[in-house]
């Protein structure tokens, strides 16, 4: 079959399996904003209660946190991941999975090097760029006072 | 109302900020990791520069609970600290500002780990 360039680009392109993008983009859509009006939802709950405004923002996350550590145990989580994609990868329960995910997996290679070492392998990075950052800016945002 | 309401913004700002993130792991070869490490550093940045506050004040947890509200905890933090302390709160304000997610996040982690045996990955 002889063809140029273009027209095997045309014929090649009718045949690929169409870009998932659109269809990825509206789970991790859905499903992350589901996540966060939860998030939300259990603030106002929270603040219903005796407890400070502080407090209620601090245990939101927190109970996030509970939850998906809880789904990855009981190994729900992947099938969720799976379907939602960034949705449940970038809110804070992602970071959740990233912890226990490994540290579940890895408790054969023992309590210290398996569990204590391998919940950070993800959440390691996330955590050392995260305080460097903060450490740069803690650092501009004193001269910055200073100077004014 | 107001409730409703409220669960609406954080719907549709929460969803917008995993829907650039997806569009990040389709459309170039990022991983989860850096995708990750990518949100939290520039939530740093978005507050540090006055960006991330306002969009706080509007969408709740629909701000705060995606990864970049980590990276505003992590600022906001930071800055209570070089307030009250000086520069030392530099590098003490950070993770006070996160303290309470990453120890829930090593607690649970592992409870879960010593009650849960490993799912085989499908």
């Amino acid at each position: 079959m002889n063809m140029d360039n273009n027209t095997y680009r045309k014929f090649v392109k009718a045949r690929a399996p169409k870009s998932p993008l659109a269809k990825d983009c509206f789970h991790a859509f859905l499903v992350g904003g589901l996540i966060c009006a939860f998030a939300q939802a259990l603030l106002e709950g929270f603040l219903t209660l005796e407890m400070t405004e502080e407090n209620a923002k601090t245990l939101v996350p927190v109970t996030l946190i509970f939850l998906a550590a809880l789904c990855t145990g009981l190994g729900v989580f992947d099938d969720i991941a799976k379907f939602a994609g960034a949705g449940t990868l970038v809110p804070i329960t992602g970071f959740a999975n990233a912890v226990a995910s490994p540290a579940i997996d890895d408790k054969s290679e023992g309590l210290v090097m398996g569990v204590g070492a391998q919940m950070f392998t993800i959440a390691g990075p996330v955590i050392v760029y995260g305080i460097l950052t903060s450490v740069l800016y803690g650092f501009c945002y004193w001269i910055w006072g200073m100077l004014m | 109302m107001d409730f409703i309401f409220s669960l609406i913004k954080a719907f549709a700002v929460g969803g917008t900020i995993c829907l650039i993130a997806q569009i990040l792991i389709d459309k170039t070869a990022m991983t989860p990791a850096r995708i990750l490490v990518l949100y939290v550093s520039l939530g740093v940045i978005l507050t540090g520069i006055g960006l991330y506050e306002p969009l706080v004040s509007f969408a709740g947890c629909g701000a705060t609970t995606p990864l970049l509200g980590f990276g505003y905890s992590l600022a906001k933090g930071v800055r209570k600290a070089v307030d009250e302390r000086g520069l030392i709160g530099a590098l003490t304000g950070g993770l006070t500002g996160t303290a309470a997610g990453i120890a829930a996040a090593a607690f649970f982690g592992y409870l879960f780990a010593l009650i849960f045996r490993g799912h085989p990955k499908k």
